[in-house]
């Protein structure tokens, strides 16, 4: 009942600490609709016409960015994109500065991405109406890959209560794991934890409802979900862990570890996946990969979000 | 020129007074201390409800000159101090250029003494450039004045280039200053490692790092029977390193500021970086064992490590922002608030943490009301409530947690020899 009270009107989408189960639920809910758009013949529809978006990304991203103009043109809004390295940014003006030039101009959402943890907290504090999405914040957090991630369990699962979903891979550099650690945790999912000890943060274990196993079988024994985090080279040229064959014998996710999961266990990846090291291919193209579907469903949830967001979603 | 001080409480913890007297300037010296001493024409000061204290003296302080003026300087750094109750600073040499030969400490006295509000000691590099290699010129600069020798922002990585400091300055009996923090455990990060960074997902800086850096100058401290002085420390586990090592008769001294007294990695917000600072604010148990060490004498001395930064350097993602913020004007109300008002420290030991005992371990000619000492005087209303508010400030750094704290206690009126620098809070 309470769920058509809830409105995302004007909210900044900055952290899925900062939404309750039913903020959760309504974007899941217009997300399912939005899907059906996507699937259509013509993809245009009127909703956010009139309505502008600018993205700023810090850091490159073909996906993430790509995903939300995508979301964005769908919708009918005008999407500018301004990069790093292709404006005043590179001469040195500030977060501040380049936020305050972004709302003068009039945009009514402001998407962005940055290396810094919490840059995009910092912009919500320094603008005053465009509304800020957080495309990803340093290691803190990703909520439209949060958001992404259960509209996918949800979708193949039919509910989230419940479910046990094991994150495996580098926890401690991952935006989307801790996005997934408010946001799961909201939606009453078990959430387990593996990786080398190299990259788990050495005092999440003190965050109440979170499992951290000191090996990947234990994690993923009787999953529903496990999602495969990217592991980046540079973690071992930092020391953080021997080799690529050693990280994909003793972390790598396949064929074989699977059978200790569930026989419905859908996999999950954020992409871009590095194939034979942290997901075997025949994981990655397998019957439990829902990876590219991933892709989609973020088109979908970040049509919801921009909806939700811009004008409430009223139909 | 003669100041009568009238009917303050008299807290003299170097000549053990704690008890209402009256107190004699003349010419710029304490001329006497003693009930119902006569005016005889001398200017007097009221000071009936208030403490009446040899000058505080903060040993770790950044007054970024030369070089980083804009960031603040020797006048509005000593307005500061004399604004918090401070008589005495010593400043850190990671200026631009380094001070790190005995040239600059000339010249650096010489504008202290013209410009400054307050003394300033000058702290010289221990290495050159602070490069942490070869030894600067440490007895040239002891000739000249430096007070003591600290790398200081940056840990002497070399055990082999800190025993030879510590056997070196030997002769010239000055205590090195230490920034204890193991280099490879600390890199990129930018608050404490504990549950709030594993969250936050910012970078951190485990305790380890300072307690095996502490750990590894007390062993050199100790083989070369020298002196070393552990600066800031933050972490639980250094305070009992500390604290077994003077039990053994290692000459190892501490300094702790107020904020690690008081605020831990929980304040964090990342979307402002008042809280960034190295070391960085730790866990509760911490707090604690700090303010424990501070109690039992353990750690000898409250220090600000005053580091005011340009107001559009703090206004940054937090990661980018600089580490430290401005504390001589909040220093002395937060250590009566959290410390003195809640029973941990008398005002005896307060006073004896905030100028007798930097001036007994750094040789300094303070800290102390007895006759013929310079009249270096504090007076502090222990009971005054008020609001930190950075607009307030007389240094040009604004970004400090401290703003917005409301606290019980501050001085109302900072003597150096003999002459009013501060009166309720304003600085000449």
């Amino acid at each position: 009942m309470g769920k058509n009270q809830v409105s995302l009107f004007g909210k900044d989408v900055l952290d899925l600490k900062y939404f309750s189960p039913e903020e959760i639920g309504l974007v899941l809910e217009t997300a399912k609709e939005m899907k059906n758009i996507i699937h259509r013949d013509i993809k245009k529809v009127p909703t956010l016409r009139g309505k502008s978006i600018v993205t700023v990304f810090y850091e490159p991203s073909t996906r993430t960015r790509t995903s939300f103009e995508t979301a964005g043109k769908y919708l009918g809004a005008d999407v500018v994109n301004i990069t790093a390295g292709t404006s005043s940014i590179v001469k040195g003006e500030s977060l501040r500065d380049t936020m305050l030039t972004v709302q003068a101009m009039g945009f009514d959402a402001i998407i962005m991405r940055h290396k810094a943890d919490g840059a995009a907290e910092y912009a919500a504090k320094v603008v005053d109406h465009p509304v800020i999405i957080n495309a990803g914040d340093g290691a803190h957090a990703h909520p439209s890959q949060g958001l992404l991630n259960l509209f996918t369990l949800m979708q193949h699962k039919g509910h989230l209560e419940g479910l046990k979903v094991a994150i495996v891979g580098d926890i401690l550099h991952s935006r989307v794991a801790r996005s997934d650690i408010w946001g799961m945790r909201q939606m009453g999912i078990e959430l387990h934890l593996a990786g080398p000890k190299t990259m788990m943060p050495r005092f999440l274990f003190e965050e109440p409802g979170i499992v951290i196993h000191d090996n990947v079988e234990d994690a993923i024994r009787e999953a529903d979900a496990i999602e495969v985090l990217r592991i980046q080279l540079e973690r071992m040229k930092a020391g953080l862990f021997p080799t690529r064959r050693e990280y994909a014998r003793i972390y790598g996710i396949n064929d074989e570890r699977l059978k200790l999961a569930k026989k419905d266990v859908l996999i999950l990846h954020p992409g871009p996946m590095n194939k034979g090291l942290e997901i075997s291919p025949y994981v990655a193209y397998g019957e439990h990969t829902a990876i590219q579907e991933q892709v989609e469903n973020g088109v979908a949830v970040r049509m919801a979000l921009l909806t939700l967001v811009l004008t409430g979603g009223s139909k | 020129m003669k100041l009568l001080i009238k009917g303050g409480h008299v807290v003299d913890p170097a000549n053990d007074i704690d008890k209402v007297v009256d107190v004699l300037v003349e010419d710029g010296k304490i001329a006497a201390v003693g009930e119902n001493l006569a005016a005889d024409g001398a200017e007097v000061v009221d000071a009936a409800g208030k403490v009446v204290a040899p000058g505080l003296i903060d040993m770790h302080v950044h007054f970024r000159e030369p070089g980083q003026e804009a960031k603040e300087d020797f006048i509005s750094g000593t307005k500061a101090a004399a604004a918090g109750g401070f008589t005495r600073v010593a400043t850190m040499p990671n200026t631009r250029p380094v001070v790190d030969d005995a040239s600059l400490v000339r010249s650096l006295k010489a504008r202290a003494a013209y410009e400054g509000r307050v003394h300033i000691d000058i702290i010289g590099a221990l290495t050159k450039g602070q490069e942490g290699k070869e030894l600067a010129e440490v007895g040239d600069m002891t000739y000249e004045g430096a007070v003591a020798f600290s790398d200081d922002g940056h840990f002497v990585k070399s055990a082999k280039t800190l025993l030879n400091g510590l056997d070196y300055l030997r002769a010239f009996d000055k205590i090195i200053i230490n920034h204890d923090e193991e280099p490879s455990l600390v890199e990129e990060g930018v608050m404490n490692e504990g549950h709030a960074s594993a969250m936050l997902g910012l970078k951190g800086r485990p305790t380890v790092a300072e307690d095996i850096a502490v750990m590894r100058d007390i062993m050199l401290a100790e083989y070369a029977d020298a002196k070393i002085h552990v600066a800031h420390i933050s972490s639980g586990r250094s305070v009992e390193l500390v604290r077994e090592a003077k039990a053994r008769g290692v000459k190892v001294t501490a300094e702790v500021t107020p904020h690690h007294l008081t605020m831990t990695d929980e304040m964090v917000d990342f979307t402002d970086s008042c809280t960034k600072v190295n070391p960085p604010l730790r866990r509760d148990k911490d707090v604690e064992a700090c303010i424990a060490g501070l109690m039992d004498g353990t750690i000898d001395m409250i220090v600000t490590d005053h580091s005011p930064h340009a107001e559009e350097e703090k206004d940054q993602e937090y990661m980018y922002a600089p580490s430290g913020f401005p504390g001589l004007e909040t220093s002395l109300g937060v250590i009566l608030t959290s410390l003195y008002h809640t029973g941990k420290l008398t005002m005896s030991q307060v006073i004896d943490r905030m100028s007798a005992a930097p001036a007994k371990v750094f040789s300094l000619p303070a800290g102390s009301l007895a006759v013929g000492a310079a009249a270096d005087i504090t007076i502090i209303d222990t009971e005054a409530e008020w609001t930190v508010e950075a607009e307030k400030f007389y240094t040009r750094g604004t970004h400090s947690p401290f703003v917005g704290q409301h606290l019980k206690g501050k001085a109302v009126m900072t003597i150096v020899d003999g002459k009013i620098v501060m009166k309720d809070g304003i600085v000449e």
